[in-house]
């Protein structure tokens, strides 16, 4: 049977990856191509590599580190950050992304997903949702959480798949940085009122909450970034608790 | 020298990367001369059937394809392997190669359990159910990737190896020197890399 997924997330500026990063043992403790080796080597399911620079130096330096990952590392690669247009979605495609994750640019341009669900298929597209509560109601986020777009978020994400998005992310900003936990909330809304993969992200703490995430029905993946990044977490150890809890995870 | 049919039709970038990771020599071309002058062939694929098949019969390619697979090894990957059995009934019915008995069905249509989700996508455990040379370095169960909404039935007796969900999806095919593969041995870490180098190893004649 299918696996349950989990995935670290880097966020690159600049060329390296930010946020606490402990690596001991690495030769560049930020260095995107050398956290990508070991993740893989630490049996990641996939990786996701944001882009968090804005200017168009920055960019050029974020897809020669891609195309150095894609290079040695043949596990599924996702990018997001910036997608705006299908010129995007070619750039980081044609560098080795398998994946190519959008927020912002679809709340932008609503027709992107479908355009490029047209393009490269449903399972190229990946709608990544910013969430947070406001008045009791889940609401879209954008630009990195910073803007209320007034959106009902479960709304938003029937609409994405329907419109071709093959996988979402959804990222509770009530929960990320916390430590305590997936939002299950949300999540739960959300598979109910969607039959695509979703991955969840925001808020893992410790090996458990990834266990009770997937004792839901309907969640496939989880993603995270600092836990793995300060090696609080390590994605083997997880896998192994996780197995032994019942879970099916590539061992 | 592998020779990657180029008929416009997916994206290679990871699927020459990880050749070159081998050391395996590999050329994307739809020349008819250096397929035919490869030690072997490796034929890609992603997207609709329909629009594939229709766009490798367009490059004038299918009766070299056919002559040349019964002489060299021959390896379809994921839509590339559906190409290779009779017909499809992806968006209606279109004829393939038919270099293995066998047809492409709908996943959707036949998972007997409708709560599992449609593609069939991410890793999923390779049972092996005939020993071949291609997976002689591919241990029972280890984890392959998937992303595939059609897969080969009624190819019982071509079926080297398949993969569990609600049914069993076919997962690696092979008839004579025509090898297939329904997921992305370029894609599944380790064990696809140990794939693709047993590929690489395969002999004409085998």
């Amino acid at each position: 049977m299918i696996t349950k997924r989990i995935i670290p997330c880097l966020d690159v500026k600049d060329g390296r990856v930010v946020k606490g990063t402990n690596f001991e043992g690495l030769r560049d403790l930020a260095d995107p191509v050398e956290m990508a080796r070991y993740y893989n080597a630490a049996g990641a399911d996939e990786l996701v590599f944001y882009d968090i620079t804005a200017s168009a130096q920055g960019r050029t330096i974020f897809t020669e580190i891609l195309t150095r990952v894609a290079k040695e590392v043949f596990i599924p690669l996702t990018v997001g950050g910036g997608i705006r247009s299908l010129e995007d979605f070619d750039r980081v495609l044609k560098c080795g992304a398998d994946k190519v994750s959008v927020n912002s640019g679809a709340i932008r341009n609503p027709g992107l997903i479908r355009q490029a669900a047209e393009k490269y298929g449903d399972q190229c597209v990946v709608l990544s949702c910013d969430v947070k509560r406001v008045d009791g109601q889940f609401i879209l986020f954008a630009k990195g959480g910073r803007e209320n777009t007034g959106i009902d978020a479960l709304d938003w994400m029937v609409q994405g798949v329907q419109n071709g998005a093959g996988e979402l992310v959804i990222n509770s900003i009530d929960t990320d940085g916390v430590g305590g936990g997936f939002d299950l909330e949300l999540l739960d809304l959300a598979a109910s009122r969607v039959k695509a993969p979703i991955v969840a992200s925001g808020g893992a703490g410790k090996q458990e909450d990834f266990a009770e995430l997937f004792s839901h029905p309907g969640m496939d993946a989880g993603l995270a970034a600092g836990i793995f990044h300060t090696k609080k977490l390590e994605i083997n150890t997880l896998k192994q608790y996780l197995r032994k809890n019942g879970v099916e995870v590539r061992l | 020298m592998i020779g990657i049919v180029d008929y416009g039709v997916g994206n290679l970038f990871s699927l020459r990367s990880s050749l070159d990771f081998l050391g395996l020599k590999s050329q994307v071309t739809g020349d008819p001369q250096v397929l035919r002058a490869a030690d072997r062939i490796i034929l890609p694929g992603v997207g609709a059937f329909g629009d594939a098949m229709e766009q490798l019969r367009r490059t004038g390619l299918v009766p070299l394809l056919e002559e040349e697979s019964q002489k060299k090894p021959l390896l379809g990957i994921c839509l590339g392997m559906q190409l290779l059995m009779e017909e499809s009934c992806e968006y209606g019915i279109h004829k393939g190669l038919g270099f293995i008995p066998g047809r492409v069905a709908s996943l959707e249509a036949d998972l007997p359990d409708k709560a599992l989700k449609i593609p069939h996508i991410g890793w999923n455990a390779l049972h092996i159910v005939k020993d071949d040379p291609l997976l002689k370095d591919v241990r029972e169960g280890e984890y392959m990737y998937y992303v595939h909404s059609f897969y080969a039935t009624g190819c019982l007796e071509s079926t080297l190896a398949v993969s569990d969900y609600g049914l069993p999806v076919t997962g690696a095919v092979r008839k004579g020197l025509v090898w297939g593969v329904q997921f992305h041995p370029e894609k599944s870490g380790e064990a696809g890399l140990r794939l693709l180098r047993a590929f690489g190893q395969l002999k004409g004649g085998i």
